[in-house]
């Protein structure tokens, strides 16, 4: 990797991870209940870009350094492990188990669907 | 944010004047949130990529990623235990936790790629191996955070009895 697409990616990352305050933010203002919204939607969507540039780059028909800044930068950045997992012991200390398990195994799923679905859009487009 | 807010603040609950800079601005919007968060998720995703180029996958499954994941699970259930016992979400504490913990731990854990990663070995014939790593994350991650917290706990008593 050149010095300069390392700096890019990282870049992109921080640029990644202002969107997510900027989104999470939004929610937050409109969306008021126990559940961590925020979060699960930028996992979700963040995912789904990832499928579809990932599978772009496999097919040829996106510049591999171009999947590296979008997708290992941006949304990288952008999407959360680190605030997800303590979303979730959060709703567990509020016993709050429902919504717990939600947040963990229900946002795994729906972030593993829609990278698949990302991988699927991808392919229809590169043919 | 340039505003050294003293270690015990007893009027922790009156604004500073970083939280005056934008009047009427929410947090998220704020300028001075926006670059602290911008420095801290380019420094997080910097050390995120290098840990990834110098850790090769292991039998398909992403060690790297996975490690990440964890250890900034620790840190930031670390973090944000400290800086909650410290006192209110303002001033320099606010301006930590978006440097630190939206910006660096943010940027350096991923679900993106947790979740595509998982997608390409479920398709790709190592179904196994990936709901292994996929629970193994969420699970481990979940320990890790409550690990943090317990530790910034311990540490914020040790403290007070000194």
């Amino acid at each position: 990797m050149t010095p300069l697409l390392f700096v890019a990616l990282s870049l992109a990352g921080g640029v990644g991870a202002v969107l997510r305050l900027i989104v999470d933010g939004a929610i937050k203002t409109r969306a008021r209940g126990a559940f961590p919204l925020g979060t699960l939607i930028i996992n979700v969507s963040g995912s789904l870009v990832l499928g579809f540039v990932t599978q772009l780059a496999l097919s040829g028909s996106l510049d591999d350094a171009w999947r590296l800044v979008i997708g290992t930068g941006l949304c990288g950045g952008f999407t959360t492990f680190s605030t997800a997992s303590f979303e979730t012991v959060r709703l567990v200390q509020q016993r709050r188990y429902a919504l717990a398990s939600v947040n963990a195994v229900g946002m795994l799923v729906a972030a593993v669907a829609a990278g698949l679905f990302g991988i699927v859009l991808g392919r229809l487009i590169s043919g | 944010m340039t505003t050294p807010a003293p270690a015990h603040d007893p009027h922790g609950e009156l604004p500073v004047a970083s939280d005056l800079a934008a009047p009427g601005r929410p947090v998220h919007l704020a300028g001075s949130s926006i670059l602290l968060v911008l420095v801290g998720g380019t420094a997080g995703t910097a050390a995120r990529e290098a840990l990834s180029l110098a850790m090769p996958a292991v039998g398909g499954i992403p060690v790297a990623i996975f490690l990440i994941n964890i250890v900034g699970a620790l840190f930031l259930g670390v973090l944000l235990e400290a800086l909650s016992r410290r006192g209110p979400d303002v001033g320099r504490r606010r301006s930590l936790r978006l440097l630190l913990g939206t910006g660096f731990a943010g940027g350096f854990t991923t679900y993106s790629a947790l979740a595509v990663d998982t997608g390409l070995m479920l398709t790709g014939g190592h179904a196994a191996a990936g709901v292994g790593y996929a629970l193994a994350t969420i699970a481990v991650g979940a320990l890790a955070t409550v690990a943090g917290i317990a530790l910034a706990a311990a540490r914020h008593r040790k403290q007070a009895i000194r």
